[in-house]
């Protein structure tokens, strides 16, 4: 069978991955929101890994949770890309200076 | 090698390449679709550790909501995306280097023993009969039912907030306002005009033979 650590190196791997694609597309907004999900993908699996292998369900149901958030999370981004394009026609960060921080 | 071994090794490496392809298309397109067959090789994976319920909402809720947004949205906006790509490769070594070491440091930890397959033996397949959705929905609408009704708020605020965003009033529109419909008074429609009475003028004369 496989074993634990399997599913826990390709879970680092793809988290590893997400964080040098934010660092790597840093100025286009929407492949930051994709990698983000990337990112939770990864975490996800790592709860189910562990949950399958404790014998313990309860994670499955904290995956559950977290799927539910990323929705909600993904389509309050989306929302406010839409938004920022109509008053800026632009999706680039660096453009986005507005509260000047 | 078993089969459950070739499999996990099939779906990681379809993980991985799509998840290098989403971090590296030119077209963020081609980016939502390489991240959908990440999605898929995820639920596979899923499958193989027996939670056939999380697989399944991966591929419903993922792919059918959330990538069809993410690829309604790119394809919305008219963005030359060339332009935000320039010097996309001036951050390779930083970003490289970062998630090198990080996925490094992970796999050094997690090849001790204590995550090996001695440490930690698989518990194997279920029983016959064993339901995960089941299992699943017990947990949820017993020991979880609060933390499950936050989760049904959290939706209904993201309903709320993605609509109040994005919702906007076009000036060419006509739209009823029933407030202002309801408070319609009879003096506001209604004008009583006292006219004074008229004696019909007389017909012609000339008009009798």
């Amino acid at each position: 069978m496989i074993p634990l650590n399997h599913y826990l190196v390709l879970g680092a791997i793809v988290f590893a991955i997400a964080v040098a694609g934010i660092f790597l597309n840093r100025k286009n907004l929407i492949v930051i929101l994709m990698a983000i999900e990337l990112m939770l993908l990864s975490v996800n699996m790592n709860f189910i890994a562990f949950s399958h292998f404790l014998g313990d369900p309860s994670g499955q149901v904290f995956v559950f949770f977290i799927l539910t958030v990323a929705a909600a999370e993904s389509a309050i981004g989306l929302a406010i890309l839409v938004t920022l394009f109509r008053n800026l026609r632009s999706i680039n960060v660096d453009d986005l200076g507005s509260l000047k921080g | 090698m078993n089969l459950p071994l070739a499999a996990f090794y099939v779906a990681a490496a379809v993980l991985i390449l799509a998840a290098l392809r989403v971090i590296t298309s030119r077209n963020p397109v081609h980016a939502a679709l390489w991240l959908v067959a990440a999605f898929f090789s995820a639920a596979c994976l899923w499958l193989l550790l027996y939670a056939e319920f999380l697989a399944i909402v991966l591929v419903l809720v993922y792919v059918g909501a959330v990538m069809v947004l993410f690829l309604f949205v790119v394809m919305m906006l008219d963005i030359s995306f060339d332009k935000l790509r320039e010097g996309i490769w001036r951050h390779l070594p930083l970003a490289g280097g970062i998630g090198f070491l990080m996925a490094l440091e992970m796999v050094l930890v997690l090849s001790s023993r204590e995550f090996g397959a001695g440490a930690m033996p698989s518990p194997g397949a279920p029983p016959a009969g064993h339901s995960n959705t089941k299992e699943l929905g017990r947990l949820v609408y017993t020991d979880y039912v609060f933390p499950f009704e936050l989760a049904a708020v959290v939706l209904l605020v993201a309903i709320v907030a993605a609509i109040a965003l994005t919702l906007r009033r076009r000036k060419e529109t006509r739209y009823q306002d029933p407030a202002e419909q309801l408070a319609a008074t009879k003096a506001g429609r209604l004008k009583i005009v006292k006219v004074a009475p008229e004696r019909p003028a007389a017909p012609a004369q000339d008009a009798k033979p």
